[in-house]
C-alpha cells in the first residue's frame, strides 16, 4: 500500500547547520499492516511522516502508494489518500467552526467539493452515528464551536475525522502525547478500535515505548534518518522495554538518550 | 433631520455591501485586505465608463463586479504565489490600482447621465403612487423635506438581503466550509485536501467583486465616479464590521451578516448626525470615523469587565452570607 525508496533528505546542505534528516529510508507497508515508529529526538521520524504526507519533498528517492508514485504530487492532492492526525490537539480541527461542519470538511477529503450544502440531513445521521462510536457525548454536540471542547475531545474528533473516510494511509504523529495520562489512554483505546475497524494502513510516531509495544503489527526504531531496527508481529510478541533498549545499544553501540522515552 | 437620516440609512444599505466584501476577507479569511480603497474605485470607474459609452446599467454593473474580481484575485495570487505579505499584497494592489483606475476613467472624474442609471431605470418602473404614500407618513412624522424617491431605498434593500442570503449559502457549501477553515486553521484543511492557495484568491476575488458592485452603485447615485472616492473605503468597511458585532453580535454567520449591513447603516447615521453638530465640519469625518470605530473596539470590553466585576461581587455577597449562617 505504501512504499517508500531509497528516500534521503538533507537540510541546510553544504552550511554548517547541516542536518541529515533521512538517509535511504526504505520501507513497504502491506495493506492493513500498523506500524509503529520510535526513536529519540531528531531520529527523523516526523520527516519521514512529512516525506509521505506531502510537506516536504525528498531530495532524492520515490513515494508511491497503492502503486501510484506521489514523490511530488502537493499536500493538498495527497491528502486525499492520506488521513492525518497531529500531535498538537488545536491542529486538526477549526475551533471556530461547529462540529458538525467540522466533519463534514473531513467527509469532502476523498471528493471534490462543491457549490452544495456541506452538512446535510443525511450527512447529519451518519455524523451522529460516528460521533456515538468514540463514546463522548459529542453527538449531542453536533452544533458546538470545536473550540469549546477539550484537548482530548479535539484529539478523538481529529482521530475521527482522519478516519471515517477510510483513507489509504493513517499517519498519526505521536497524537496521544500532549494528552494527560487517561486522555491519551482513551485516544489509544480508540485508534486500536478504529483502525482495526476499517482495517488501516496505518504509521504511527510515537515516544512511548510501551504504546509502541502494544500497539500494531510491526515497530520501527529510527536513528539519526535511518531505520535501525524492524521487527515483525511474531517477533513484537512478549517483547518488553529492556529489550527494545539492550537492541538499540548493540545495534548503535551506544545508550539509548532520551528518558521521556523510557517513561513516557 | 429625519431627511439625512433617510440620506444615511439609503447610503448605509448600499456601503452594507462593500462592508460584506470587507467581512469576507477580514473575518472569514483573515486576511486583511487592503485592495478595497482602489477596487471600490475601480467598481465606480469602470460602471461610469461604461454607461458614458452606452452600455446599459446593468451590464455596466456586471462588469464592475467583474473588474472587482479580477483586482482582488491579483491580490491573492501576490500573496500566495509570490508568498508577498498579506498586508503588503493589498497595498500595492491599492497603489497599482489608483493608476489603473486613471487609465480606465481617462479623466479624474467621469459623470454619469442621472436617466442612464440603474435606478433611473427602476424610478421608471415605480409606481408614484407609492413614493406618495410614503412620503405621507414621512411629512407626518415631522419631516422637513421629503425623498425624491423611495426606490432606491426598497430595491437595495432587496438587493443587500439578497447578497446576505446568498453570502449565507455560500459559506454553508463544501467550498464555503473549506474557505472559512482556511482562515481558522491552514494546516487543517490542508490535510483535508483543500487547495487553500486557490481558496484565499477565490476569497479575496468575490470580497473585492462585493466592494466593486458597491462602488458602481454609489457612483450610479452620486451621478459621478471620482478618482478619490475610494479613499478611507477599508476602514469605514472594518468600521462596519465592528459596530456590528459589537450591536448586534456574530454566534453564528447569518447573524454576522445581517450585524454587518446593520454596522454599516448605524455608521452612516452617526457620522450624518456627528456632522450636524455645529462645531464639526466636513473635513472631520475621518476623524470621527477613526473616533466611532475606537468606541466600538473599546465600549464592548469596557462593558464586559464590569459586568464580570458585579457578578463576581454578587456571588462573594451570597457566599458570605451563606458563612455567616452556618
Amino acid at each position: 500500500m505504501l512504499t517508500i525508496k531509497d528516500v534521503s533528505l538533507t537540510f541546510n546542505e553544504d552550511t554548517p547547520d547541516e542536518k541529515k534528516a533521512l538517509q535511504g529510508i526504505n520501507l513497504e507497508l502491506k495493506e492493513g499492516e500498523f506500524v509503529t515508529v520510535i526513536g529519540s529526538n531528531g531520529a527523523g521520524k516526523s520527516t519521514l511522516m512529512n516525506i509521505i504526507s506531502g510537506n516536504l519533498v525528498p531530495d532524492v528517492g520515490d513515494v508511491q502508494i497503492g502503486g501510484k508514485t506521489v514523490t511530488n504530487l502537493p499536500e493538498y492532492k495527497r491528502s486525499a489518500y492520506v488521513g492525518r492526525v497531529f500531535q498538537d490537539p488545536m491542529a486538526g480541527t477549526a475551533p471556530s467552526m461547529t462540529i458538525e461542519e467540522n466533519l463534514a470538511m473531513a467527509y469532502s477529503r476523498t471528493r471534490k467539493r462543491t457549490l452544495t450544502r456541506g452538512v446535510t440531513k443525511q450527512r447529519k445521521v451518519e455524523f451522529r452515528d460516528h460521533l456515538g462510536s468514540l463514546n463522548l457525548g459529542l453527538e449531542d454536540r453536533l452544533n458546538a464551536k470545536v473550540g469549546l471542547l477539550s484537548g482530548g475531545e479535539r484529539q478523538a474528533l481529529s482521530l475521527l475525522m482522519a478516519t471515517f473516510t477510510r483513507p489509504n494511509i493513517l499517519l498519526l504523529d505521536e497524537h496521544t502525547a500532549a494528552l494527560d495520562p487517561s486522555r491519551a489512554a482513551l485516544i489509544t483505546k480508540l485508534t486500536k478500535e478504529v483502525v482495526a475497524e476499517h482495517g488501516l494502513t496505518t504509521l504511527m510516531v510515537t515516544h512511548n515505548m510501551q504504546q509502541a509495544l502494544d500497539l500494531g503489527t510491526r515497530l520501527i526504531m529510527m536513528d539519526k534518518g535511518q531505520i535501525i531496527l524492524d521487527i515483525d508481529e511474531s517477533k513484537k510478541q512478549g517483547l518488553a522495554i529492556e529489550d527494545l533498549l539492550k537492541e538499540f545499544q548493540r545495534i548503535r553501540g551506544e545508550q539509548f538518550e532520551s528518558d521521556r522515552a523510557v517513561l513516557g | 433631520m429625519l431627511f439625512s437620516l433617510f440620506g444615511a440609512v439609503e447610503s448605509g444599505i448600499i456601503y452594507a455591501i462593500m462592508a460584506l466584501g470587507v467581512y469576507l476577507t477580514f473575518r472569514i479569511l483573515d486576511f486583511p485586505d487592503l485592495t478595497v480603497d482602489g477596487s471600490f474605485v475601480t467598481g465606480a470607474g469602470v460602471a461610469a465608463i461604461s454607461i458614458s459609452h452606452g452600455v446599459s446599467p446593468l451590464i455596466a454593473t456586471l462588469f464592475a463586479v467583474i473588474a472587482g474580481f479580477i483586482a482582488g484575485s491579483i491580490t491573492g495570487l501576490l500573496h500566495t504565489k509570490g508568498k508577498v505579505n498579506a498586508l503588503l499584497s493589498g497595498i500595492l494592489m491599492m497603489i497599482a490600482l489608483y493608476s489603473i483606475n486613471l487609465r480606465i476613467m481617462g479623466q479624474p472624474t467621469v459623470p454619469i447621465d442621472s436617466d442612464s442609471t440603474l435606478f433611473s431605470q427602476l424610478r421608471g418602473l415605480w409606481p408614484a403612487g407609492i413614493d406618495d404614500f410614503f412620503n405621507g407618513i414621512f411629512t407626518t412624522l415631522g419631516a422637513e423635506r421629503a425623498p425624491a424617491t423611495w426606490v432606491i431605498l426598497f430595491f437595495m434593500l432587496i438587493v443587500t438581503l439578497i447578497i446576505k442570503f446568498l453570502t449565507d449559502y455560500f459559506l454553508k457549501t463544501e467550498v464555503g466550509l473549506a474557505l472559512r477553515a482556511t482562515g481558522d486553521n491552514k494546516r487543517m484543511i490542508r490535510s483535508l485536501s483543500a487547495n487553500t492557495d486557490s481558496l484565499i484568491i477565490l476569497g479575496v476575488g468575490l470580497s473585492n467583486a462585493l466592494v466593486a458592485l458597491s462602488g458602481a452603485l454609489i457612483a450610479q447615485i452620486n451621478g459621478f465616479a471620482d478618482v478619490q472616492m475610494g479613499i478611507g473605503m477599508i476602514v469605514i468597511g472594518l468600521a462596519s464590521v465592528i459596530i456590528g458585532e459589537a450591536l448586534f453580535g456574530k454566534k453564528t454567520i447569518a447573524i454576522a451578516t445581517i450585524a454587518v449591513i446593520g454596522g454599516a447603516i448605524v455608521y452612516r447615521i452617526v457620522v450624518t448626525l456627528a456632522l450636524r453638530v455645529d462645531f464639526l465640519e466636513a473635513g472631520d469625518m475621518k476623524l470621527i470615523t477613526a473616533f466611532i470605530v475606537v468606541i466600538a473596539l473599546v465600549a464592548p470590553k469596557i462593558v464586559q469587565a464590569r459586568k464580570e466585576k458585579k457578578r463576581r461581587i454578587a456571588k462573594r455577597a451570597t457566599l458570605g452570607g451563606l458563612g455567616k449562617g452556618a
